[in-house]
């Protein structure tokens, strides 16, 4: 009986989790409808069989790798240069999952990470880590990557079979929508704690530099974000002792 | 096998590697203190470099992605509900779109 109870107990638990992580996914998946809309419309035109781009979205599930493909492929890059260019664009979820895995309930299963790993995103790895509560529930990350992935490969059908539905305008605006989610996550932080707000101002400080300066042109854009996430998070590990931010 | 197939697959697997690794590996592990505060650092490090300056390319013109931005900035800061910080950004910038 006593089983009984804590099975059902722990079965309410799972489904709050994970109800709760589809509620924290909704801004994701506002955020990633007109991009991935955008990723099937570019596919479409660059001539990309339809299967191989619903595949893309399934197997892959990785907005900017995606778009870089297609690019690439249209520009008569090689399968080769392709994969390398995304590997090294994705490198930076290394970093993320690395810092992830810590916050995720010490008793989950590894087949059970093996699986949520799949859906870390840029987009789901902030919700899920930004957080107030330090041990998050499988349950919890599962539901936000699900809503997230779900929403991501209902958009590319969209993109590809209903095509530019969407004036150009709103389409275009919509292209802030998931740095709107970031600052929306990000600023609060920065709000409450004096190391977040270090390690940002250094961050912007990096990745700008990376950026503009003339001795960086060729770094992609995928380098300078890891450079810029290990050099911050290593200032803020070096000089910032207070330990939990 | 079919040419792109194969691309799809290597673009998964090159994807899938570094996400799944270090969940798998790095979960109960225990890890001097810099390293802890090194990995809990790592979400503000990374969102603050995904944001800038990313943005300023994410719409049409750099003006629009300022107002939407700052819009977003302000909202955030009076801890508005995240949907509403999201439709802010996107209604800062068509705004800039539709007047200028």
């Amino acid at each position: 009986m006593k089983a009984l109870i804590r099975e059902a107990v722990t079965a309410k638990e799972d489904q709050t989790a994970f109800s709760a992580g589809i509620k924290a996914g909704i801004p994701i998946a506002v955020g990633y409808l007109p991009i991935a809309i955008a990723f099937g419309l570019l596919a479409q035109s660059a001539g990309v069989p339809n299967y191989i781009t619903a595949l893309m979205s399934l197997l892959i599930f990785a907005g900017a790798s995606q778009f870089v493909g297609v690019n690439l492929l249209a520009l008569g890059a090689t399968t080769w240069e392709i994969v390398l260019t995304t590997f090294i664009l994705n490198l930076r979820h290394f970093l993320m999952t690395a810092s992830l895995s810590r916050r995720i309930k010490a008793d989950t299963s590894k087949q059970w990470m093996a699986l949520l790993a799949f859906g870390v995103t840029d987009e789901t790895f902030t919700m899920a880590s930004l957080r107030k509560e330090q041990q998050l529930d499988p349950g919890f990350i599962f539901g936000l990557n699900l809503l997230a992935f779900s929403a991501w490969n209902v958009g590319t059908w969209v993109g590809v079979f209903l095509g530019a539905g969407l004036p150009e305008m709103v389409q275009s605006s919509m292209g802030i929508a998931l740095y709107a989610m970031f600052i929306g996550l990000l600023v609060p932080s920065v709000r409450e704690s004096k190391t977040v707000l270090f390690i940002s101002l250094l961050a912007v400080a990096v990745n700008s530099l990376l950026h503009w300066l003339p001795v960086f042109e060729g770094l992609s854009a995928g380098w300078a974000i890891i450079i810029t996430t290990v050099a911050a998070s290593a200032a803020g590990a070096l000089f910032c002792k207070d330990g939990e931010v | 096998m079919d040419n792109l197939l194969l691309l799809v697959i290597g673009m998964g697997a090159v994807t899938y590697v570094p996400r799944m690794l270090p969940m798998v590996l790095l979960q109960n592990i225990q890890l001097p203190s810099f390293w802890k505060r090194f990995l809990s650092y790592i979400p503000y490090s990374a969102i603050v470099a995904l944001i800038f300056p990313g943005i300023l390319s994410s719409t049409s013109s750099t003006g629009s992605a300022v107002t939407g931005g700052i819009i977003a900035v302000i909202l955030a800061y009076l801890k508005v509900n995240l949907i509403l910080v999201v439709f802010g950004g996107i209604l800062g910038a068509l705004t800039w779109q539709l007047l200028f």
